[in-house]
């Protein structure tokens, strides 16, 4: 909301400055989002008389004048201008002298001549004719009254102005008018308010209701409608005074009556609209929902079609408004207007807010509406308006007028006792001070002891409680006056993460220890992803959920994979030539039970990783998804067995097997679609279903007994197929080792001369241990013996 | 005889004297003290001795010994000291050169400041609670008294799924999802992702928010600023002061809007806080009645509060970063320097 000073001075006696009271209006909540100081730059330009104008003598189109500028003496003016005369008097920018834009003049020179300033146009001091006449002429604003010569123009001409712009929170609508804004500069100022006058004097005999019929057809639509008419009007320009109001409020004058709607509408808050009484077919006006399909061409010559959401103003054949947006040009103010009908009503702010958006049409007409405006607020308009018309001599007012009133207006009372608001403070407010702040504020106070009555104005739809009564309270008499206390009456909680988070926590720390960064991806990612990485939108676990109203395409529908934005992020660091990473992300995936949505959906949790550089491989993965499984499930029977997912490398990748669960897949990017994302190197990617994985966590830590006995160690090494895999050769070692086996580790795998072909050697190392005894050597061999035998038999397996 | 063993004596020391290796000496020792050493075969002479000086003679070779023994240790230890120096001499290294990297990863800065807010209220007895990101309406905005026609909903843009679910605009909604279930004392916090269809430089169409509540007997707003003051000091620096404004949320009377001073001049006032000293931070209130009674909270007995603050602010304000953009880039240089503690 725009609050010029020079407007808000009109209601209120102001006497501090700008500053302070922009700071006062911050802290009681009205917080000025920018001061803009209009006309300030405007320096050193001056009233001047023009003495004297000849041709200049080496230009065509210039000419030389000698002008008069008071104090400043007399002084040689070259200029371009030709609606100058001898006489004129004339603002003139001197050396050094600052425009409305804040550019600079100087004296100079023009084809030869010395120039010691430069005569300005309305333009160049901001101004137009709306606040000053003859201001939008192209040429030299030539001043009409006898100023002073040498006198600062901005100063004679009152151009300074400050503009607040103030940020009104949802809950105040009152404060989207002058007078809001006024009341509570008055508030912090302790002063009072000299309300506009809203009083008239009608004609005798002119009469509303027997000129125009009015029906309001859609009251929950429209609590209110009041229709007063105006006759035989006189349609002109408004006063300078109008003018310069609407101006320095940034609207444009545009004739008499459609001015005193505007400067109410500013003014006061309420929006209104002038019908001309000619164009209302059967003289009369129906408030109805359209008819579907219904069309109507607004003011600004765009054509609507509409539904029966949309509220209509109508004569008795064709809309002539769209209620609450923006009337209609088909009943428009014209300068051969002669009677009109005021309409000042109450429109239901979601209705005009749903109207507006569907239609893209909003004004200011609608942001009023679709915030709210009180039942008593068209009343109040329509009698201001009134008064204008009266005070501008612009017509006859009618004696009657209709006010279909649906809904009670009525002063909020809450009762209530000083502790109940002093308590949501947390200190003592003294009363005279709440009583002080409230009357200050229009309320109405009745204090007895503790008891106290508090009578809302009518404009404060917001008081509901004595909550609210509490906020008046504080935010007048200053939260400086809060003093912390640390919960003091509350009770003792333990607090902290509980043990899911915890583990959550844990499983990141591991990941952040092997040297992953976190990354954090959009939730919602673009339908063509699901084709690009080979994604069955069609099974139980890719179906998704698309947001109704997304940002874009890129951004519409909610991931049931967290690939494609690792993907994503891996393509862009190798894109930006960063030569290697380790990434994860802890993330959600959405998974509907139903489509469409019949209940929330599932939103499961998933490690997704991400690895590229020159020492990653499928077994630098490999090791991180086993080692977070040995943390987390030590004891679960685990598994990698082949990945059938499209996305991924055939022979480089595999599904982790958890309890015979399939709890994720890791492994290489399949070639294809890393060359479709412009990665030009492999990159090794896996996701985890946490939710699935979790389920199979171990839980504590016992301590096992490390043993007192020595250790046997072999070394063997084995010729096998080369096809043969070593978790099938673990799996016989293991069944075939006895209980003793403690580990078997692989440390050398052999193709070349040195063996046939079509074999490999694999080489490994024993180690056996007992916690009760001694091994005896003659027992191990018989141990050998008996993996030897079976994994020749097995697998045919030769020991080298 | 004694001339003998002075000149054996003296033919040891000289070429001990000239021994420059462990090896070396360890030869030589053999040549006088081995078993057939000119020292040891002194003795064997014995025989040739009379016997009356044979005792003699015998004790004469034995000091010889045990002189001559004496000379080698002295030697050797200064030798194994010299081949000790010279390998470590051969054994140097520039230790300057840059030693084995460890490669260590870290959180997202955006949950490194998240798990510094849990900390700072886990600490005061909050418990963390997440509830679900596709969010009903009700929860979204009824029960927390926004109304389908309150212009408040123009606050926020909300992504919808339909017309009765959407992607949370807030973490407000996990007020209402613990209060459903619990009776007070309630101190809550509530982390987590957030949507509203904006995106620029200071707006992301997904971004984190934190929420808190507490709801006792007796909690107004003096314990909002005690909380938000010990609150601010430990995410920031113990010089971090707040200041509370009024302001609107529906689901708070009184509203406020929670400033802090600027973590760059600390309230002199900078370009970072334009001027002002004081940084916008969060907003907070007491919970509306409304609220606690749509939850079934007996709003005459308890009363609560609750503020909710951006995560990507604190991050960028803690940070100095200038574009919320960067946040979820993810460009590995920009991921590692949030590795320090």
């Amino acid at each position: 909301m725009k609050a010029p000073l020079s407007w808000l001075k009109e209601y209120v006696d102001i006497d501090i400055t700008p500053e302070e009271l922009e700071a006062k209006l911050f802290s009681c909540g009205l917080e000025v989002e920018e001061t803009i100081y209009f006309g300030k730059n405007i320096d050193k330009i001056v009233v001047a008389k023009i003495l004297k104008t000849e041709k200049h003598p080496n230009a065509d189109k210039l000419t030389v004048t000698q002008i008069d500028a008071g104090k400043y003496g007399q002084l040689q003016i070259i200029t371009a201008a030709t609606n100058i005369f001898e006489g004129a008097l004339v603002p003139v920018a001197l050396d050094g002298s600052t425009l409305f834009n804040g550019e600079h003049i100087y004296n100079g020179q023009l084809r030869g001549l010395p120039s010691f300033g430069m005569f300005c146009s309305g333009e160049e001091l901001g101004i137009t004719d709306d606040f000053y006449p003859g201001a939008s002429v192209n040429g030299i604003l030539i001043l009409k009254e006898d100023y002073p010569l040498g006198a600062e123009v901005k100063e004679v001409l009152g151009i300074e102005d400050i503009i607040f712009d103030i940020n009104v929170t949802a809950n105040r609508p009152d404060c989207q008018s002058i007078l809001g804004i006024a009341r509570e500069v008055a508030a912090v100022l302790d002063k009072p308010v000299k309300e506009p006058a809203y009083d008239y004097v009608a004609t005798k005999g002119v009469s509303t209701k027997a000129t125009i019929k009015v029906s309001d057809l859609a009251p929950e639509l429209c609590p209110r409608y009041m229709a007063h008419y105006v006759k035989n009007l006189k349609i002109g320009e408004s006063p300078m005074w109008m003018k310069k109001r609407l101006f320095s409020a940034g609207l444009r004058s545009i004739s008499n009556i459609v001015d005193v709607t505007n400067y109410v509408l500013l003014e006061i808050g309420q929006p209104m609209h002038a019908f001309d009484l000619s164009d209302l077919d059967g003289a009369e006006i129906i408030v109805r929902r359209a008819n579907e399909g219904e069309k109507i061409v607004t003011l600004d010559q765009k054509e609507f079609e509409l539904n029966n959401n949309n509220l209509v103003i109508c004569d008795s054949v064709k809309p002539v408004a769209l209620a609450g947006v923006m009337g209609g040009l088909n009943s428009e103010i014209k300068e051969t207007t002669k009677d009109v009908i005021f309409e000042c009503a109450k429109f239901a702010r979601d209705n005009v807010r749903k109207t507006a958006r569907l239609l893209g049409q909003r004004t200011d007409a609608s942001s009023r509406y679709e915030k709210g405006i009180d039942a008593n607020s068209a009343e109040v308009g329509l009698k201001r308006a009134l008064h204008l018309v009266q005070e501008l001599g612009m017509g006859e007012i009618a004696e009657d007028n209709y006010d279909l009133l649906f809904e009670k207006v009525e002063n909020k009372v809450i009762k209530t006792t000083i502790t109940k608001i002093n308590a949501v403070l947390g200190i003592t407010v003294p009363t005279d001070v709440i009583e002080n702040v409230l009357k200050r504020l229009n309320f109405g106070v009745e204090i007895d002891g503790d008891n106290i009555t508090v009578i809302a104005p009518l404009y404060r739809d917001d008081i509901e409680d004595y909550p609210d009564i509490a906020e008046e309270v504080i935010r007048e008499y200053g939260y400086d006056h809060i003093e912390p206390t640390l919960l003091k009456t509350a009770k003792i909680t333990a607090g902290g993460l509980n043990d899911e988070q915890k583990k959550i926590a844990d499983f990141k720390t591991l990941l952040t220890g092997y040297g992953f960064n976190e990354i954090i991806t959009y939730s919602f990612v673009s339908e063509k992803e699901y084709d690009l990485f080979g994604l069955d939108k069609n099974s139980d676990e890719h179906k998704y959920i698309k947001i109704k109203n997304p940002l874009g395409e890129d951004l519409s529908v909610m991931r049931t994979s967290l690939l494609p934005s690792m993907c994503r992020i891996l393509a862009g660091n190798i894109k930006r030539k960063n030569q290697e990473g380790r990434l994860f992300e802890f993330a959600k995936i959405y998974q509907p039970k139903t489509l469409p949505l019949k209940e929330l959906p599932e939103e499961n949790e998933v490690v997704s990783l991400g690895m590229f550089g020159v020492e990653e491989d499928f077994f630098s993965i490999k090791g991180v998804v086993e080692d977070l499984l040995s943390n987390f499930t030590a004891t679960a029977n685990v598994s990698y067995v082949k990945c059938d997912k499209k996305c991924m490398h055939p022979t480089r990748s595999a599904n982790v097997v958890v309890n015979g669960e399939v709890v994720g897949y890791f492994g290489e990017l399949l070639p294809q679609i890393a060359d479709k994302l412009d990665i030009d190197k492999r990159v090794y990617v896996g996701e985890i279903k946490y939710n699935l994985l979790k389920k199979h966590f171990d839980g504590k830590v016992t301590f096992k007994q490390i043993s007192k006995f020595p250790s046997v160690e072999r070394d063997l090494a084995i010729s096998v197929d080369a096809n043969v895999l070593w978790g099938d050769i673990v799996d016989i070692i293991r069944k075939n080792a006895g209980e003793n086996l403690e580990s078997v580790k692989l440390f050398d795998i052999y193709t070349g001369d040195q063996i046939a072909a079509g074999k490999k050697s694999m080489a490994f190392n024993l180690t056996f241990i007992s916690a009760e005894r001694t091994l005896n050597v003659e027992e191990i061999d018989q141990v050998i013996k008996n993996i030897l035998t079976a994994l020749n038999k097995e697998i045919g397996a030769e020991l080298r | 005889m004694q001339e003998k063993f002075a000149i054996i004596k003296s033919n040891a020391v000289a070429e001990i004297e000239k021994v420059n290796s462990t090896r070396e000496l360890n030869d030589l020792k053999v040549k006088y003290l081995g078993k057939s050493g000119e020292i040891t075969a002194l003795l064997r002479g014995m025989k040739d001795i009379p016997a009356e000086k044979r005792s003699e003679f015998g004790k004469m070779v034995n000091d010889l010994k045990v002189e001559v023994g004496e000379i080698f240790e002295q030697k050797e230890a200064g030798l194994k000291e010299k081949e000790l120096l010279e390998k470590f001499e051969k054994e140097a290294i520039d230790i300057t050169l840059p030693g084995k990297k460890i490669k260590t990863g870290n959180l997202h800065p955006i949950n490194i400041v998240k798990n510094e807010i849990i900390n700072a209220f886990s600490g005061m007895g909050f418990e963390i609670f997440e509830g679900p990101e596709i969010e009903t309406d009700y929860y979204c905005f009824q029960a927390l008294n926004i109304p389908k026609d309150h212009p408040a909903r123009d606050m926020q843009d909300t992504f919808y799924i339909d017309e009765d679910i959407v992607l949370r605009s807030q973490t407000s909604t996990g007020q209402i999802r613990v209060m459903e279930k619990k009776q007070p004392p309630i101190k809550i916090l509530s982390p987590g992702r957030v949507y509203r269809s904006d995106d620029d430089a200071s707006h992301s169409p997904m971004f984190h928010q934190c929420e808190g509540l507490v709801v006792d007997k007796g909690i107004s707003l003096c314990d909002l600023q005690g909380l938000l003051d010990e609150f601010v000091k430990l995410v920031f620096d113990k010089q971090t002061k707040t200041r509370l404004r009024p302001s609107f949320f529906p689901f708070t009377e009184p509203s406020v809007e929670v400033d802090v001073t600027c973590s760059k001049c600390h309230g002199k006032g900078c370009s970072l806080c334009k001027g002002t000293g004081w940084i916008e931070i969060l907003g907070a209130g007491i919970v509306n009645k409304k609220v606690l009674e749509n939850c079934g909270i007996d709003s005459n007995e308890y009363s609560g509060l609750a503020f909710g603050l951006g995560i990507e602010r604190v991050t960028m304000i803690k940070y100095g970063i200038t574009d919320i953009r960067t946040l979820f880039e993810n460009n590995v240089k920009f991921l590692k320097q949030f590795d320090r503690r």
